[in-house]
């Protein structure tokens, strides 16, 4: 009576062990966040890049425009690949792009844009990161598409050739 | 009579530092309970990547302007998901991950008890 129990309990107990693991290692381990789609965008108040004049968000964004911010430094690799799929898209007049200097120094900065060219209408320096944690980013490089002051799409790390057509088919 | 002036303003800058002290203590409190997202099996606490150091700054600046700890979580949990908080809430995904203790506590119960029962008999 007292083993029968016993090994009910540790069958129970093992199935239960199994079925959890045959869950969790089906499951994939890299994070994906679903909040910040079609979520309003932050206000802040940042210094504009080059000049020691600050701006408010509420002067940047515009109802019935499409705006792509791209967070980006002159020390991330990953910003390179993109920068020319940046440089495309300002030269289409439905998207204003605007940059997020992330935690760089201005000098070098200026260099990285001096080199590769400036995609970027207006460019706010983040020293800290909090402006980036304000939109609910990770890193560099990221990217999000506004739509009536919406983030209709976000891009973790380098912008592709897919991403970059679906930017594209977006704003036309 | 010098030596006592000495510990007298010792003591004084010591005084001064108690705040800041305190305030440290929360941030320490508030960012040991925040996953890095961006490392692996880390608290923000314990990491020193761009991410996290942000994450810090910003958890200052929140104390600063007199937030509470569970307003930072909020404002956390609403720019980046549940998944950065250490503690979860108790909802239909996580229903399991909470009853699982007290089902194994009754079962090891109900084990004693039984073993219990059968002894004295």
């Amino acid at each position: 009576m007292k083993t029968n129990f016993l090994s009910k309990i540790l069958i129970v107990f093992f199935g239960v062990v199994f079925f959890i693991f045959y869950k969790g290692l089906n499951n994939s381990n890299i994070y994906v966040p679903k909040v910040n789609i079609d979520k309003n965008i932050p206000s802040f108040t940042a210094k504009i890049f080059n000049s020691s004049t600050k701006i408010k968000s509420e002067e940047i964004f515009n109802n019935n425009q499409f705006y792509l911010v791209n967070i980006w430094a002159s020390w991330c690799i990953p910003c390179r690949e993109e920068h020319s799929f940046l440089l495309d898209l300002s030269k289409n007049k439905n998207v204003i792009i605007i940059g997020i200097n992330y935690k760089d120094k201005i000098q070098n900065a200026k260099f990285f844009l001096g080199e590769f060219k400036n995609p970027y209408k207006i460019i706010i320096r983040d020293t800290d990161g909090t402006i980036s944690i304000d939109w609910g980013a990770y890193g560099v490089p990221e990217t999000f598409l506004i739509s009536n002051k919406k983030i209709i799409k976000r891009i973790t790390g380098p912008i592709n050739i897919d991403s970059f057509s679906e930017i594209k088919e977006i704003i036309q | 009579m010098k030596f006592l002036k000495y510990l007298f303003i010792i003591f004084f800058l010591f005084s001064f530092n108690y705040s800041k002290a305190e305030n440290n203590n929360l941030q320490n409190k508030i960012t040991k309970n925040l996953r890095c997202l961006i490392c692996q099996g880390q608290s923000i606490y314990d990491s020193d990547s761009e991410f996290a150091n942000s994450i810090k700054i910003l958890v200052d600046q929140k104390i600063n302007e007199g937030q509470t700890e569970n307003q930072i979580y909020e404002y956390l949990k609403d720019k980046y998901g549940e998944w950065i908080l250490y503690d979860p809430k108790f909802s239909k995904n996580t229903y399991f991950l909470w009853l699982l203790p007290i089902l194994i506590f009754i079962i090891g119960g109900a084990i004693l008890s039984k073993l219990f029962i059968i002894k004295k008999s």
